[in-house]
């Protein structure tokens, strides 16, 4: 492959796939270009793969050829578009009509009446792309994405994952040519330094000062890595770029070899994502067919190969050593640093590891100059981040903002609000290693300083956003519960103190908390995070430390007066008559299986919570509203 | 409740063939051993102790690393799975929206625990952590579908339609 090979195939496909980026006029010129009447994007992501994609793609097919329109409507499977609860998810270009919730019977009705007729079924669409006088806004207008910048996930949704050719279109190994053909290893170094790019795995250390250790280290043998294991329960962000535009990762790979002076890399992805690993295969060969893996890429005499190797559920190999020695084909279990992976990694060599989104920002830095990157974000945070929006909130999908957005532009205005008209709590960041954003500080600029000053991490991206109705002791139960399952247990502070603190917790939740359990979970947790071998024992602690921070009157409550302010905890749960709204009807009386509940006719009633079994069927049945739980 | 009973191993030819190529393909290839443990799950379904020692013998390694790495990753199971596999997230997002709920009546409906499997081998029970289906919490995956946005009252319904697929056994 030489440059003008890729330009000729760029050139080739640009117009197709630049259909699907313009404003509705111009990409109808285009598309009369093209070849193809109409371009018909669906999502083959996860998310709208769960939501029956497949099935919406067979009936979409099969409905273009009873129509006889198949030569003329392009029909592309792509990755996500962000908005997984709407899935399945089906865009129609030029027009850039955005169905969601597509069904095969919705799909019918939109070939004959959209893709033959001409006229876009605006009851299916996405009801935020809808005007009141029926005109249609593009899917960058609508709130949800209108504050996103997609840099990471630039082609995501927009080209088909499975096509090398369609990401040599959007600019795909341009980069890779301009560095090996006009950089120095050096000036490449030079060049994400500059950025201000740092880690987007969770640690944010920056990425060119983990390059130029690694270049600086002797040795023939070197190794690039990618951290394609996503641990955090609740986060698909990695996932979602392998799903959809995977060569980007193999391009930065490449990029990273020939910055460092390696020749060979490995992906270690997580067995779990079968669609991420089967496009990730198909996509390292395509490019080995186009010779940018291979021998004297761009004819540099550079040379590069990759390979997949499969996690196999072990929340700990997420962590840099662990991961190494899990590809060596040993248990997962980390080993102390120094040496750092930069010096002795994988197999003892010296090797660079980062994660899929920092290198899907790789190829853009390259192309576009660290000036421009670094000018997006803060100060101490450049460029952009991705987060994995999910639990009690109207949007639940993927996100990506320029650093420093603030929290309530994600929840508020990006993520919709909270359904059912509840009140926003906390949002959980950084998953199983984090803490909690209370409602105080929603106007926390998003960026990792500012993070860790109020007790929380930027994590790796999820963002789990909790409503009035969550316990916050609970959570983190259930956040210890996840770290004494995945703790490997080679070293004590970890292994046992994890067990100890969820001891604590369990304690705490079955109203059985003593009033200086907190100071003794205090201490333990400041051993924990000075002793433990690696990231997993020393955060553990962080999901009990940021709630009992900002949360501890729940502690408190549990505790001493053995309740459950959120009504979660189903120990502390008591059920209790309010004798004014009683009417003395006996109906609970006579439902309660266990005869709990006493009164006379006419007067009210009462429940005695020692032989309660907290079943809620008096609560089912009182026409009064009078039974509540605290 | 339903016994929790482990056959006793067999296999056919077919399958020691399969695992012998996969071992002589791999053998040169540095850190092969997950790489070989994972197909050879695909191959049996689980890995009994019998196909731990072959792939120890074929790649030169002792049964106690097999089996230390065995153990270690939960994506390996040393016991068989049942026919359908039923798999319900207690990721994050799943939780928050009340998974736990979910699993609870899988377990009541089926009589067994997570982790176990029903006597007559149709169903196990396992719970995960995050399908990345979050959109659609709280989800269970039966075999390779999804269903997600789910409530409790659901489940019966769900598992009937397996079990009616069966002849209507269990």
């Amino acid at each position: 492959m030489t440059i003008d090979e890729l330009n000729k195939i760029k050139k080739e496909y640009e117009e197709l796939v630049l259909v699907r980026k313009l404003v509705k006029e111009q990409g109808e010129k285009l598309a009369e270009k093209t070849g193809y009447r109409k371009q018909v994007l669906v999502c083959g992501g996860t998310g709208c793969t769960s939501s029956g994609s497949k099935k919406v793609i067979a009936a979409l097919e099969k409905s273009l050829k009873d129509n006889g329109i198949e030569d003329e409507i392009l029909v592309v499977r792509t990755g996500c578009f962000g908005l997984c609860s709407l899935g399945p998810i089906m865009i129609v270009y030029p027009e850039g009509a955005f169905y969601s919730q597509a069904t095969p019977e919705g799909v019918e009705r939109i070939v004959k009446e959209h893709l033959v007729e001409g006229n876009v079924v605006t009851d299916l669409l996405y009801q935020e792309t809808v005007h009141s006088d029926g005109s249609i806004l593009s899917l960058s207008e609508t709130p949800f994405y209108k504050k996103q910048l997609r840099i990471a996930l630039r082609n995501c949704g927009v080209i088909d994952p499975e096509n090398i050719k369609e990401y040599i279109a959007m600019d795909g190994y341009q980069a890779l040519a301009k560095a090996l053909t006009s950089m120095t290893p050096d000036q490449v170094i030079d060049e994400v330094l500059n950025s201000g790019l740092r880690g987007r795995g969770g640690g944010g250390f920056p990425t060119g000062r983990k390059w130029s250790f690694t270049r600086a280290s002797q040795g023939d043998v070197k190794y690039v890595c990618c951290n394609a294991d996503e641990g955090d329960p609740g986060a698909f962000m990695d996932r979602s770029i392998l799903e959809g535009d995977p060569q980007c990762i193999i391009e930065a790979m490449i990029i990273a070899g020939y910055a460092i002076g390696a020749h060979h890399g490995f992906v270690y992805v997580r067995a779990e994502y079968p669609i991420a690993v089967q496009r990730l295969t198909i996509a390292i060969e395509q490019a080995r067919e186009k010779g940018f893996l291979g021998k004297d890429i761009f004819g540099s005499g550079f040379d590069f190969d990759m390979e997949i190797r499969l996690g196999a559920g072990a929340f700990v190999c997420g962590e840099e050593t662990a991961l190494m020695t899990s590809i060596e084909g040993n248990r997962g279990e980390p080993h102390p640093r120094p040496p750092f992976p930069a010096v002795k990694g994988l197999f003892g060599k010296p090797t660079v590891l980062n994660n899929v989104e920092t290198y899907a920002n790789i190829a853009q830095i390259i192309l576009n100059g660290s000036d421009w990157y670094s000018s997006i974000g803060t100060e101490k945070s450049r460029g952009t981040k991705v987060f994995a929006l999910g639990g009690k909130i109207n949007n639940v999908g993927l996100v990506e903002i320029p650093m420093g957005t603030t929290l309530r532009e994600i929840v508020e205005e990006i993520g919709g609000g909270i359904p059912n008209g509840k009140k926003f709590k906390a949002a959980q960041t950084g998953g199983p290693s984090g803490g909690c954003i209370p409602a105080e500080h929603i106007d926390t600029p998003i960026d990792y300083d500012s993070l860790i000053a109020i007790g929380s991490m930027m994590g790796s991206g999820g963002m789990i956003i909790l409503d009035e109705d969550t316990c916050m002791v609970d959570i983190a139960k259930f956040y210890l519960e996840f770290t004494v399952d995945e703790s490997c247990g080679k070293c004590t502070p970890c292994r046992v103190g994890t067990q100890r603190l969820l001891q604590y917790l369990d304690k705490i939740t079955k109203g059985n908390g003593e009033p200086d359990d907190l100071e003794k979970i205090d201490e333990l947790a400041q051993h924990m995070q000075k002793s433990s071998l690696c990231a997993l024992g020393q955060t553990a602690p962080n999901p009990i430390l940021s709630t009992m921070k900002y949360f501890k009157d729940e502690y408190v409550a549990h505790i001493d007066e053995k309740k459950c302010p959120a009504g979660v905890c189903k120990s502390l749960i008591r059920y209790e008559i309010i004798p004014d709204k009683c009417k003395g009807c006996t109906r609970c009386a006579r439902n309660c299986p266990v005869g709990a509940i006493s009164g006379t006719v006419k007067q009210p009633h009462v429940i005695d919570s020692s032989k309660c079994i907290k079943c809620g069927i008096c609560i089912t049945n009182c026409k009064f509203d009078a039974i509540i739980t605290g | 409740m339903a016994e929790k009973t482990v056959p006793a191993f067999k296999d056919t030819p077919e399958q020691q063939q399969k695992l012998r190529e996969v071992i002589d393909k791999n053998k040169e290839l540095p850190g092969a051993l997950l790489p070989v443990l994972h197909e050879a799950q695909e191959i049996y379904g689980y890995l009994p102790i019998e196909v731990q020692q072959t792939v120890a013998d074929g790649l030169g390694v002792s049964l106690s690393e097999v089996y230390g790495v065995a153990t270690f990753y939960s994506r390996f199971s040393l016991t068989p799975k049942g026919k359908h596999r039923i798999s319900v997230c207690l990721g994050t997002a799943c939780y928050v929206k009340g998974a736990d709920k979910i699993l609870a009546e899988v377990e009541k409906k089926l009589g067994i625990k997570s982790g176990e499997c029903t006597a007559d081998g149709l169903f196990s029970i396992d719970s995960c952590r995050c399908v990345g289906a979050c959109g659609l919490a709280p989800v269970m995956m039966i075999d390779e579908d999804v269903y997600g946005k789910l409530t409790p009252d659901q489940v019966d319904k769900i598992i009937d339609k397996y079990i009616a697929e069966e002849g209507g056994s269990n």
